[in-house]
């Protein structure tokens, strides 16, 4: 094939011309709003991405919060639980112990009482004692000085026994 | 969908009875009526013929029940700079002659068409001498501006480009995703741009070559593909369109070029002074040498698929003797049918590697090169032109 006698410069002019403007028309009609509109799409996808990962790591952030809360809260009813619980010991150990200390006063009381009454009684008996005694002894002198000898008797002895200091 | 495939078998019949009729009307009428295809020349000029442009629009041709040979189709205009001026007139006025036979007076000057060229006969010359070698003697050629069958071809394109994509851009304005053909063409869209700008020419800088890469990019592919239509358009296949185009690229790769390309090319950094001397006037070289391969690229592969289609297509009228003529149109039809496939596959293809290699190359120019790895850098990038050429070319 003759490929310089084939070579036709009217066509590559035609084809120039053609090129030219189509690209012009192109450029202005065409490609300049696609691209621009594609660049826009893909920069709203982008954005819409960004903001998904936003709120998931918001959501994240939200859900750490919530279970942090939860166990924090969970913590502090623990603590109360355990506060009460000790408190609750506390009391029944106080009450125990003011139980035992009231108990132990009582019987204190209750023994101090009785050693009282003990004391009463006895005392009761002892004056009992005595008088029954000082009877018995007033009816055995009545009987022992109903003589004249026996009274000077006696008086003897006790003069006696005096002996003049 | 009955209705469908009714209408599809009986097209097929239709078809294959015409062919048949076709077959038949060939043998009755065996003389020599000018212009039927029957031999291996013939067939072989034939294709010679239609690899070349066309002044008119040739559909097709059949011979009347008279015996008479009709041409269907439709004249273009012819507009020729002459020794009198610019003439414009009808290629009718050349009765489908092209061999210099009928002459066209116009403004003056007398022309004639030998073989798709017009020709301005010398003055006082009245009809066209030949020498041996079948050039004209006693006439000249002229500027040949008309609007031939491939600047129809390509105003064709042109239009369905500008009518497809202006119409995706409209869509573009009440929605963000194009619905029915606009969704085709979206992706092919940006497939040349993250594909083939930004990869070869970087992100930077890829946006200012967007419309000249996506425009050739569908204009090659569109004018291929129309090439495959019953059509007969061979535009990609001329050698005058695929140079424009490899101009194109050419000048856009020298008035993008920055600093560091040029001082690739003269002086050579990080090698001898010698080194430096003679890579220069091979590194001129390749300045040329790159878009002289796109465009012989383009041009080689589309002629040579024209040429294998048209072959095959031949096949079923140099066969018919040998396999009849139902033997031959099947075994025509076989073939032709897988190397068309390959054809579309190769039309697609050459618009791809067109714009792929284009913006290598504007992105080679357009390269900034880090100062410490600049020498590897461009043998890499030298290297990759390389693989790509042996892997397509």
């Amino acid at each position: 094939m003759d490929l310089l006698n084939d070579f036709s410069p009217g066509l590559f002019v035609m084809q120039a011309i053609i090129l030219l403007v189509l690209i012009f028309l192109l450029a202005k009609f065409a490609w300049k709003p696609i691209m621009q509109s594609l660049n826009e799409r893909e920069k709203g996808i982008q954005d819409a991405l960004d903001a998904a990962e936003n709120a998931r790591k918001e959501m994240q952030n939200l859900q750490a919060d919530n279970d942090r809360l939860l166990q924090e809260a969970r913590a502090e009813r623990e603590s109360m639980l355990k506060e009460a619980r000790e408190i609750k010991e506390k009391m029944i150990s106080d009450a125990k112990e003011q139980a035992q200390v009231e108990g132990d006063k009582m019987i204190a009381q209750a023994q101090a009482a009785i050693e009282s009454e003990k004391k009463a009684a006895m005392a009761e008996i002892k004056s009992q004692v005595a008088t029954l005694s000082v009877d018995i002894a007033e009816k055995v002198i009545k009987e022992e000085l109903s003589s004249k000898d026996k009274q000077l008797k006696l008086v003897e002895n006790m003069l006696g026994d005096i002996k003049l200091n | 969908m009955m209705k469908k495939n009714l209408g599809i078998t009986s097209l097929l019949f239709a078809l294959f009875v015409s062919v048949q009729s076709f077959a038949i009307s060939d043998k009755e009428h065996a003389t020599d009526h000018g212009g039927e295809v029957n031999t291996k020349e013939e067939v072989n000029e034939y294709i010679q013929h239609h690899l070349k442009d066309a002044h008119d629009f040739h559909l097709f041709s059949y011979t009347d029940s008279h015996g008479e040979r009709k041409h269907i189709g439709f004249p273009l205009p012819v507009i020729v700079w002459s020794s009198n001026g610019l003439q414009t007139f009808m290629s009718s006025a050349f009765h489908h002659d092209d061999a210099g036979n009928v002459i066209v007076e116009k403004g003056g000057s007398r022309f004639v068409k030998i073989h798709e060229k017009i020709y301005e006969l010398d003055k006082g010359a009245t009809e066209v001498a030949f020498d041996e070698a079948h050039h004209p003697t006693n006439a000249h050629k002229v500027l040949d501006f008309s609007v031939t069958k491939g600047v129809f071809g390509m105003l064709l394109a042109g239009l369905l480009l500008v009518w497809a994509f202006a119409s995706l851009a409209k869509q573009y304005k009440n929605k963000s995703v194009p619905t029915g053909f606009g969704r085709i063409l979206e992706p092919l869209v940006l497939y040349v741009r993250d594909e083939i700008a930004r990869p070869n020419i970087g992100e930077k800088k890829y946006q200012r070559f967007m419309p000249f890469l996506l425009t050739v990019f569908f204009f090659i592919w569109v004018l291929n593909l129309l090439g495959m239509t019953p059509l007969g358009f061979n535009v990609t296949g001329n050698i005058a369109v695929t140079f424009c185009l490899a101009l194109f690229t050419f000048l856009i790769v020298q008035f993008s070029a920055n600093k560091d390309y040029w001082k690739h090319i003269f002086w050579m950094p990080g090698v001898p002074v010698p080194m430096k001397i003679i890579l220069m006037p091979i590194e001129i070289l390749g300045m040329f040498t790159k878009p002289f391969s796109l465009m012989i690229r383009l041009f080689a592969n589309i002629t040579a698929g024209h040429f294998v289609v048209m072959s095959l297509i031949a096949l079923m009228i140099l066969l018919k003797s040998s396999f009849g003529a139902v033997g031959s149109t099947g075994i025509s039809f076989v073939l032709t049918l897988f190397i068309t496939v390959i054809e579309l596959l190769v039309a697609f293809l050459q618009a791809f590697i067109f714009t792929m290699l284009s913006a290598l190359f504007i992105g080679m120019a357009v390269a900034e090169h880090d100062h410490e790895h600049e020498h590897d850098a461009h043998g890499h990038e030298v290297s990759d032109v390389e693989d790509v050429r042996e892997n397509f070319v």
